[in-house]
């Protein structure tokens, strides 16, 4: 199968990101929104051709679907070392790009509605083509180098449109907040990777992930403080795989980064960047699974399981919806990544892999779809907080259907997507790890409260008194709204397990009733919960929080992990560590070579007037010498 | 060959020109008259060419020519000692070296 025309995907966003870059001032903004969405189309079309293509047209062969790579050499080190540009396809990265293909496509119509009338409107849709080039290229990645340069390409995008609104300080700060917390974690990543290189000598995936490739079968060869180098190299790429999907403790830039346009947290913070590092623990997961009996992996469940819990008990708390949403993302990722940790590899005991992909799917959709829809109703009530909105399904009927279906999907209510996804992860950990089963189950109560919370608070609630009446957005915004609607009611229907799945052979999932039952009842407890709470304003909830006491203090405050960095890295590195060692710096560092300079300059001004200028003077001083070293050869002469 | 006279005492002569040149130029305060210290020395050397020209290789001409030469250089080299002198002049109305040290660092 010649897969050559998939480079096209990324390249097309690329092309329309130089051209709206570099006209920026020239293009009108109403053709800049066209071309931005025309080029997305085309690369949304080629991912579905390659999709249909490689499912449906090559198929399995073996009754294995093949990785298919193509590739250019970009480095050489060493004969087996080296780094290559090209694409890779297999069931995943051809998932993935059915994701970020639909989600970026909505976003891009979307914003056409949404950002009208901004003054850097070109400039967003160039920076969104930047992302969808980025992120193309991380999915479609042959290589853990070429994931990592397009790592930091997504990295950039997301600073980019994070400080969209440079102006103000709040979007300044939550930019290089979440840039500097991703960069430090990506310095992990990269540690990994150049750990990786050395003890197993190659960066290809095809390499890396064969079962019976030397990288796996020696993982045991070289050990350090107790475990495998490899393990370590895989921990230290999961830091960076942390960083970028808001993992526990590396989550703080993900509440902040919603200081950015919605349309970008739907597309950026919600569904495709955010979910890079589960793509990259699945992409490396036969690494994870037989290197030291899946150690890494077994660290890589619990770091998700808590981040789940953690950010679930924190999404209910907090008022500013898109605080909520962004908790949300980062619980449904600690769901992905538990999932992929308590996976097994080959056939139904792969189901976790699959969930995980599955659940990442379905979640990019309903995720997305809930952020655009707050973005609908932040551009109706020009507010992000809960406090000012309230019985607004009367003025938006299109957004209310939209965000109750996706709010009926992330709580795993049958028949929508989410259901099927929630199902199979909860399936996946209740075969391999009681705890974190009852943890998901957990978290799905969790999901399915504060979603309601949300949804009870924007649409039902109070009859808040609005200045001016908020009314339906535009077509263009509800427009991918219905989409993704449609996509999240029957998402869940796809045989996902026969197309992903870790082993790529793919394998027959069954419903298990009993636990599917027990999910849904957690959920439409919660749901029931919120309904009490929030359908009708009273006091319920202030009375149930205030019970809590202080626990609802450090909820609704993040458990202070903010507070946390900034003592840590104020008072222990700056000032602890940081400030002697520049004291250090400029005062014996420096001190020494300004003062070798300062003593050049006294000296040479104290000696200056030998350099008398006159021409005299320095022939007197030749003509001396030349006298003296006559006398001296005279006597040497002489004797 | 002048007769009489020994090459010893020619050349002499010349060192106490040669001499009489440096010790001019390193210490007259006129630029003009540094100027004659410098063709002093020329002078020197010119006249120890043609001596030892004639003295010691009577069948060649190498040291005549070569004194024309320098003789036409340093008409040369004075013509443009004399015009920057002049220049010197017009702008600070002095010819004395101690009055030339604006330049200096």
């Amino acid at each position: 199968m010649d897969i050559s025309y998939t480079i096209l995907i990324p390249l097309i966003p690329l092309a329309v990101f130089l051209l709206l870059g570099i006209f920026n001032q020239k293009i009108k903004p109403a053709i800049s929104g066209y071309i931005g969405v025309a080029g997305l189309t085309a690369s949304t079309a080629l991912s579905f051709y390659t999709a249909y293509q490689y499912f449906f047209v090559h198929g399995k062969v073996d009754g294995v679907y093949q990785t298919i790579v193509q590739k250019v050499t970009w480095l050489k080190f060493t004969e087996t070392l080296q780094i290559d540009m090209g694409v890779l396809i297999d069931p995943i990265s051809i998932m993935m790009l059915i994701v970020v293909s639909i989600v970026s496509l909505m976003v891009h119509i979307y914003s056409r509605g949404y950002m009208k009338g901004d003054d850097g409107y070109t400039r967003f849709f160039s920076y969104l083509s930047l992302f969808s080039f980025s992120m193309f290229g991380l999915v479609l990645a042959t290589n853990l180098f070429q994931i990592y340069i397009f790592w930091e390409l997504v990295g950039v995008s997301s600073f980019l449109l994070i400080g969209y609104y440079y102006t103000k300080p709040s979007a300044v700060s939550a930019a290089k907040k979440a840039f500097i917390v991703t960069r430090f974690a990506d310095l992990g990543f990269l540690v990994g990777i150049l750990i990786m290189g050395y003890y197993t000598g190659s960066w290809d995936f095809e390499t890396l992930n064969n079962p019976e490739g030397s990288a796996i079968l020696n993982w045991a060869s070289t050990s350090f403080m107790g475990l495998s180098v490899i393990t370590w190299a895989l921990l230290l790429m999961f830091i960076g795989g942390a960083g970028k999907s808001a993992m526990f403790p590396l989550h703080i830039w993900l509440p902040d980064a919603m200081e950015g346009p919605t349309p970008v947290s739907a597309l950026i913070h919600a569904a495709t960047m955010v979910v890079a590092g589960v793509y990259l623990v699945a992409r490396l997961f036969p690494m994870f699974y037989f290197v030291e009996d899946g150690f890494a992996l077994n660290i890589v469940a619990y770091v998700g399981g808590f981040s789940s819990l953690f950010a679930a008990i924190i999404a209910i708390t907090q008022t500013d919806i898109k605080r909520v949403l962004a908790f949300s993302t980062m619980s449904q990722i600690g769901y992905m990544m538990m999932s992929l940790g308590v996976s097994g590899y080959e056939g139904h005991e792969g189901v976790g892999y699959m969930a995980s992909m599955f659940h990442l799917f379905t979640h990019a959709m309903f995720k997305s779809l809930l952020f655009l829809a707050a973005g609908s109703i932040i551009h109706a009530v020009h507010s992000n907080y809960l406090k000012d909105m309230g019985g607004l399904r009367k003025y938006m009927p299109i957004t209310n259907i939209t965000f109750l279906i996706a709010a009926l999907a992330i709580s795993g209510v049958f028949p929508l997507s989410g259901f099927w996804s929630k199902d199979e992860i909860l399936v996946a950990a209740f075969e391999h790890n009681t705890l974190l089963y009852i943890v998901g189950v957990f978290v799905a109560g969790l999901t399915a409260f504060y979603m309601f919370r949300l949804y009870f608070g924007i649409f039902w609630g109070k009859d808040t008194k609005y200045d001016h009446t908020p009314h339906e957005s535009p077509i263009s915004m509800t427009f991918p709204l219905m989409v993704l609607a449609l996509i999240t009611a029957v998402g869940g229907l796809i045989h996902f397990s026969e197309y992903v799945s870790a082993d790529k052979a793919g394998f027959e999932a069954h419903l298990n009733i009993p636990l599917a039952l027990i999910a849904t009842a957690v959920g439409l407890t919660g749901i029931a919960l919120a309904w009490v709470f929030y359908k009708k304003e009273n006091n319920l909830a202030s009375k149930f929080a205030d019970s809590f006491g202080v626990f609802y203090k450090w909820t609704y405050n993040k458990f202070y992990i903010d507070e946390i960095y900034l003592f840590v890295t104020k008072n222990i590195i700056f000032n602890s560590i940081a400030a002697p060692i520049a004291w250090f710096d400029k005062k014996v560092v420096d001190a020494t070579m300004e003062g070798i300079g300062n003593k050049t300059v006294v000296i040479s001004n104290k000696i200056k007037g030998i350099q008398s200028g006159k021409v005299q003077d320095y022939a007197f001083s030749f003509v001396a010498g030349i006298v003296i070293l006559a006398i001296v050869f005279i006597y040497l002469w002489t004797n | 060959m002048i007769a009489g006279i020994s090459i010893y005492e020619i050349l002499t002569v010349t060192s106490i020109l040669f001499f009489i040149g440096v010790y001019g130029f390193i210490t007259r305060k006129n630029l003009i008259s540094i100027l004659m210290s410098v063709e002093l020395i020329l002078n020197a050397s010119v006249i120890n060419f043609v001596i030892i020209n004639k003295y010691l290789y009577p069948d060649v001409l190498q040291g005549v020519f070569f004194s024309i030469f320098i003789i036409a250089v340093a008409a040369a080299e004075t013509a443009l000692a004399i015009s920057i002198i002049i220049n010197l002049y017009r702008q600070i109305s002095s010819v004395e070296v101690k009055d030339t040290e604006i330049m200096k660092y």
